[in-house]
Formats: structure tokens, sequence, C-alpha cells
């Protein structure tokens, strides 16, 4: 199919996207399919090296994975905040020392950026098409998750009006925080109600248009081309040289040893 | 194309002891096109859910049934193609993240070879002239074009049974009356059965031939042609609640007294809120440099299209968030209350002085009953309990809620729900009614009665100094008690003053 030009699209990749979105241009199979591989082959290495190795070379796709400035602000700060609270903990509880701290800090990281790339440069539609079609994940929750995600912003919007509707009503902390917390929850408890309601209306939606009563077909074929496949077995080659350059450079450290 | 086939059928609801419908025998000939009418509470749209198979043993709504309901000679059977539905909230109803991949969900349901699925979702959306191609985010549409989008998907589906239950119901009028442009154009192409449930009447009586009336709790209590039907029993409908065409409530309003400014708005600009999510998109400016006053005495309507920002003004105006720049500030009387903008007030202040009603009226409920619902603001603004409760019995009398007192507010039916609602926002005030009263959309979805009841309602406020603003599409309204209007638009304001039509 076409792209119209002059559309939103759910995800902006021009289909003859440059250099800058190589990454979107993969299966999100296939790159979840290697995040996975390299987040467990990452869990034996308990040694700074092989970790920065890995992250080194997933911090050099990130230019190419098409994911914006903006984004990029937005999961990075947490993502930092995580690396360096494990970096803190570890040095001052963990019995590795400095060594072993920042190791598990570079574990973590690298663990965690191959995963998070992978779902920030895919379409969720395409994602559950890649799980589904790919993956062989069962279909009827995999549909399910898609529609729930496309109710997210509406899960804003009612939460902003409870807060004003609170408000109208009189009910304010007044800088009480354990009162803080208490209309927290009150809020939290409206907005469950709300989304429970509206959770039930897509489902009967869903279920009017013939979901679930049947064999479905697919309108959409999730591609797999030989880049995803070269994608998936890169993540082991990896592994392998980031095990063999820590362990040539004599600071590899296993988890059990 | 699918006849319908009722005999003695009835509905009950899982938890409820009274049936929606009962005793209901009616014939649909294949190609018809019935108008649904009733009181709010007739059962109308579970009787539509029961035609598109969603209440049998597998469906998504449970109860319980009795009697016989035939499409083509065999129970209601979920989906399969033979029955198409589109309800009220555009929202609710659309599954996917792009507009083609959205029409191709029912057909993918359906088992549709792949091949032949995208040429039917083209035809689809090109029968509802959806203006933009398939790969369209459906999180970018305005209402009527999400609604044209639902129509288009229930149409891919080829039914032979079209549901339509009050789709033009959400809308803005422009939106509303494309959709109904689009149900037009449809319905003179397919032969599909047509079963309509729509309050306002008179927008949709030329597209169908047979009316229906359905009684609460009962059965079919008139059915004929519009024209006969409306001349038999048209004033008698109008009494219980139905919208007929020549019908429509005429209140006598008291003229509005009019006085001093008690709101203004100064240099008042607003974005639309941040978005969840990576790529949720800038902030919008929806506002700039606004400047507007509210008098007492007086009814003030913010119109405009969906998404021009006339919520957000409400908001303003009522004081509960805080502009991007600018300030809405209290004037006169008000002003003695508190000096300083409106949105810097502390929240049980605000709401002695200032009322506010939400579209949803759930949202704005904190109890657990419709008598502790009353009486939250009165305590809260310090009134002795004997007091609080004698003024909690008169609104439960003046608001027709008496006998529900020690109901929980979300099991009430609409209409109630919407007179509680503006009972709370009126509870909290000094004296028994708030400086302002801000309604967002109050009269959406209500039948005829409650219609009266708000606007005798609003008009006594009015007469008693109060001033009232509500942001409403409702042109009946806005005939019957409005003496200045805000048209809010592309950022800017524009106000007429003096009673418009």
């Amino acid at each position: 199919m076409n792209a119209h030009r002059g559309d939103t699209l759910t995800l902006d990749v021009p289909e003859d996207a440059g250099a800058r979105h190589l990454l979107t241009r993969f299966n999100p199979a296939a790159k979840l399919l290697a995040a996975l591989v390299l987040a467990l082959g990452l869990v034996p290495a308990a040694d700074p090296v092989t970790g920065a190795v890995v992250l080194a070379v997933v911090l050099a796709v990130v230019p190419v994975s098409g994911v914006d400035r903006h984004t990029l602000l937005v999961l990075g700060v947490p993502f930092l905040l995580m690396g360096g609270s494990t970096l803190v903990v570890n040095l001052l509880y963990g019995d590795q020392g400095a060594d072993g701290a920042l190791g598990a800090a570079v574990r973590v990281l690298a663990i965690a950026l191959p995963g998070l790339l992978a779902a920030v440069s895919s379409d969720p539609t395409d994602l559950a098409d890649g799980l589904v079609q790919r993956l062989r994940m069962p279909e009827r929750p995999a549909m399910g998750i898609l529609a729930a995600l496309r109710l997210v912003p509406l899960l804003a919007d009612q939460w902003r009006t409870i807060t004003l509707a609170r408000r109208a009503r009189g009910i304010s902390a007044g800088g009480n925080p354990i009162r803080a917390v208490a209309l927290f929850f009150g809020r939290l408890f409206s907005l469950l109600v709300r989304s429970i309601r509206t959770g039930t209306l897509l489902a009967t939606a869903m279920d009017a248009r013939a979901f679930g009563t049947g064999p479905r077909t697919r309108a959409r074929v999730s591609r797999w081309g030989r880049g995803d496949t070269l994608l998936v077995a890169a993540a082991p080659a990896l592994l392998a040289a980031a095990y063999a350059i820590s362990h040539s450079a004599g600071t590899l450290v296993l988890l059990w040893t | 194309m699918a006849d319908v086939r009722l005999s003695g059928w009835g509905w009950r609801h899982a938890g409820r002891s009274a049936h929606a419908l009962r005793g209901l025998d009616l014939d649909i000939r294949s190609g018809e096109r019935v108008l649904l009418l009733g009181a709010s509470g007739a059962g109308k749209s579970t009787l539509l859910h029961s035609l598109a198979g969603l209440t049998g043993p597998d469906g998504a709504i449970s109860g319980e049934q009795e009697g016989t309901l035939l499409v083509d000679g065999r129970p209601a059977d979920r989906g399969r193609g033979l029955v198409g539905l589109v309800s009220q909230d555009p929202e609710s109803q659309l599954v996917m993240a792009r507009a083609g991949d959205d029409v191709a969900f029912g057909l993918e349901n359906l088992g549709v070879e792949p091949a032949r699925i995208w040429p039917r979702v083209a035809h689809a959306l090109d029968a509802v002239g959806f203006p933009y191609g398939p790969r369209h985010s459906t999180g970018a549409l305005s209402g009527g074009e999400k609604q044209r989008l639902v129509v288009a998907g229930a149409l891919a589906m080829r039914p032979r049974l079209l549901l339509l239950d009050e789709p033009t119901a959400n809308l803005d009028p422009d939106g509303a009356a494309l959709v109904r442009g689009v149900l037009r154009n449809l319905l003179a192409e397919t032969e599909a059965t047509l079963v309509l449930v729509e309050h306002r009447v008179a927008e949709v009586v030329d597209l169908v031939d047979r009316v229906v009336v359905l009684e609460p709790g009962g059965g079919v209590t008139a059915d004929g042609p519009p024209g006969e039907v409306f001349a038999r029993h048209g004033s008698e409908l109008a009494e219980r609640g139905v919208w007929v065409p020549g019908h429509e409530p005429a209140p006598h309003v008291d003229p509005a007294p009019g006085g001093a400014p008690v709101l203004a708005a100064e240099g008042l600009s607003a974005r639309t809120p941040v978005q969840l999510g990576a790529r949720g998109g800038r902030r919008r400016t929806v506002l700039e440099g606004v400047h507007a006053e509210v008098r007492a005495g007086t009814a003030t309507a913010l119109v405009g299209a969906n998404g021009s920002g006339k919520s957000t003004l409400l908001t303003l105006l009522a004081g509960l968030d805080r502009p991007h720049r600018g300030a809405v500030v209290p004037r006169g009387a008000l002003a003695e209350a508190d000096r300083r903008p409106l949105a810097r007030w502390p929240a049980q202040r605000l709401a002695r002085h200032v009322g506010t009603v939400f579209q949803h009226a759930e949202d704005q409920f904190v109890t657990a009953s419709v008598r502790e619902e009353l009486r939250f603001g009165p305590l809260r603004a310090g009134l002795p309990a004997a007091e609080a409760e004698a003024r909690v019995d008169e609104l439960l009398q003046r608001l027709r809620l008496d006998t529900l007192a020690d109901v929980h507010p979300y099991t009430l039916s609409g209409g109630e729900k919407r007179r509680l609602s503006v009972a709370t926002a009126l509870g909290s005030g000094p004296s028994r009614a708030p400086a302002v009263l801000a309604l967002d959309e109050p009269t959406f979805g209500q039948d005829t009665r409650t219609w009266s009841e708000l606007v005798d309602l609003l008009a006594a406020l009015r007469s008693g100094g109060s001033a009232v603003v509500m942001a409403t599409h409702d042109l009946l309204l806005q005939r019957h008690l409005t003496d200045t209007r805000i048209r809010v638009g592309g950022g800017g304001v524009r106000v007429d003053e003096g009673r418009t039509a």
C-alpha cells in the first residue's frame, strides 16, 4: 500500500527512509528477538568489560534507530538513573567492590537498551503482526493489547478530567502529604471505574465486528527479509565477540565463579 | 435483506430485578428502515445489542432472555457478517491505530481472503467519504471523522442488517450533519435492513419508513409510518420524554435580570495538555490572548466545533486549571471572597462560589450515595449538620431524587445522574446558589423531560443573579437560554451580545 503524502502516520517513517531510520526497517519481531538474545546472553557476565562492549555497539545503533531526540530525552533520563542507582547501591552494599558495582551497572544498561530500542523503533501494529505471524504468539491477547494501547491517550484525558472534577468539588490536599496520597488513590479508583467502562464498550464493539467467532485472516503480512535473519544472527555473534574480548583482556568474570 | 422476528421476547440484565424489555412482539421485513423510539430506559440499546448477537451465552452482555428473537429465521448470531452495529461513542469503537487497519479488522475476523480485504477497505472508506488515506492515524481524527470510520468498518463487512445506536449523539452539529449525510447516501445504495435508535427524531425521520415505540419494561406501544405515529401519538410521546418533531419543549423562562461582571478573562492563552507516549506530538495552542467577561444574572453559551477549545475555556473560567498565560480574575461581589485569579483559589473556597457540572456526571461523584453526595458540599462549607440536612432534603425534592436518596450515584439513569451532578454543583454556596455555574454539554443525550427541568433550573438560577456559563452544541438550549454567545475557534473568541437564535 502507498502511504498518502501529507498524512499523519502512526510512525513518521517515509518509505524511502535514509540511514537515520535504518532500525525501523527491520521486522519488529527480529528486533525483539535479537534484544532478547542479548539480554539473556549477558546475564552470566559479571565484569564491566563484556557488558561495555555490547553497550558500546548498541549505543552506536542509536543514531540510526530513527528515534527522535524528544523520545531519547524522555526515555534516556530514567535509563541513566537506573544505571546510576545500580552503581551506587552495589558500591555501598555489594561485596564485589568497585569493579563489581560498575559491572552490575553496565550490565543493567546493556540488557535494557536493546529492548528499549526495539520497542520505541517499532510501530505497535507492526510489532503485534510480527509477534503473531513470525513468533507464533497467540492472536487474541495480541489484538487485545493493541486495542488497549489505543486507549492510553484517552485514559490520560480521563485522569485530567477527574483531577479537575475533584478541585470543582472542593477537594484538595492543602499541602498535607498523607491526604495527598489518600486523594491520589481516590482518583485512581475513579479512573479504574471509567477505564473498565471504556474497556467493556470496546470489547463489545470488537465482538460486534465478529472478533473471536472463528479463524481470522490477516490483512497485513509481516515481512521477514534476509536483513532480519542477519540481525537475529548478529546478536549471538556480538555476544561471542564481547566474551572473547573480555577473556583475552583477562577481565572476564562469570557470575558463578 | 435480513428480516427480524421477535415474539414474547424479553431481557433482564444480570443483577437487575426488573426486565429491560418484556413481551415484545415485532416483525421487521427485509429491507425495512425502522426508527426505534421510547423514553430513556425503554431498552432500545438492549434490543439493538441483542439483534447484534451480543447478549447470547457467548456474548459480551450477560443477562436472562425469554421468548424468541430470530434474524433470518435463526437465533441472532454474533458477527459472521450478518449484522453491523454502530454505537454512540466513536472513541470506544475504533480498535486499530491506522484507519485502513481498523476497517480491515472486521474483514479479518470474518476470514475474508487477504487479497480481497484491501479493495473492500478502499471501497468502504470511499463510500463514507473518508478524507485521508488508509495509513492515517485514528488518534488524529475529529469525532465526526472517527464516526465515519466506524460506519466504514461496519459497512465493509456487508451486513444484511445495519444497527445504528444514536450514531450522531456524541458529535458536534457539523460532525453530526456529516455522518447523517453519509448514512443518507449509503441507505440509498444498500438494501440492508435498518434499525435506528435516535433521540433527535427530526433529523433522521426522512431516513426511515417505519417508527416503533417501546414501553419501558414492556413491549411495543405504537407502530406505523412516521407521519401516522407522530400524528396519533406525538404529544403523548413528547410528554414521556421523546423528541418529537413539532413537539419540542417550549419552556417559559423569566427574562435575564443582568448585572455587573463577576468574571473576566484577561489575555487568556491555553495549550493542549501533554500527551502520553513518546509520539504524542507537540502541545497545540487552543486559545491565544482571549478577553471576555461574564456578567451576573446572565447565561453565556460557549459554542464552537469539537476541539475548538470551548471546554478548555470553560475549565479556565471555572477556575479549575491554570492558563498558559493570562488569568481569569473575579470581579464585583466575587472579588470580595478573594481578589486573586480563580486558578489560585484554594479548592474549598472555589467550590463555595463557583460550581462546575462535567459532561460525564460520574467524574464528579465522590461518595457512595445520592444523599452523601448532596451533603458533601454543605458540610465541607462548614454548615451545621441540621442545616445541611435540611438543604439536602430540599434539593432531593426539587430535583425529584427523593426516592433515590440511598442509591449509589453510579447506578442512576442518565437523566438522574445529570440532575444529581447539577445539584452537587449548587449545594455548597453560602447562599443557595453559586455566583457562577459552569456546565459542559449539560443537555447532552437527555430526553425532553430532563431537558426542560434543566432549563427551568438554570433560568431560576439566572433570575436569582447567578451567572450561568455553558459549553454547548444544543441549538434549542441556546435559543431559550442564552444572553451572550462566545464563539470559540481558531485560537480566539468572538462575543455576540444579546439573545441569539
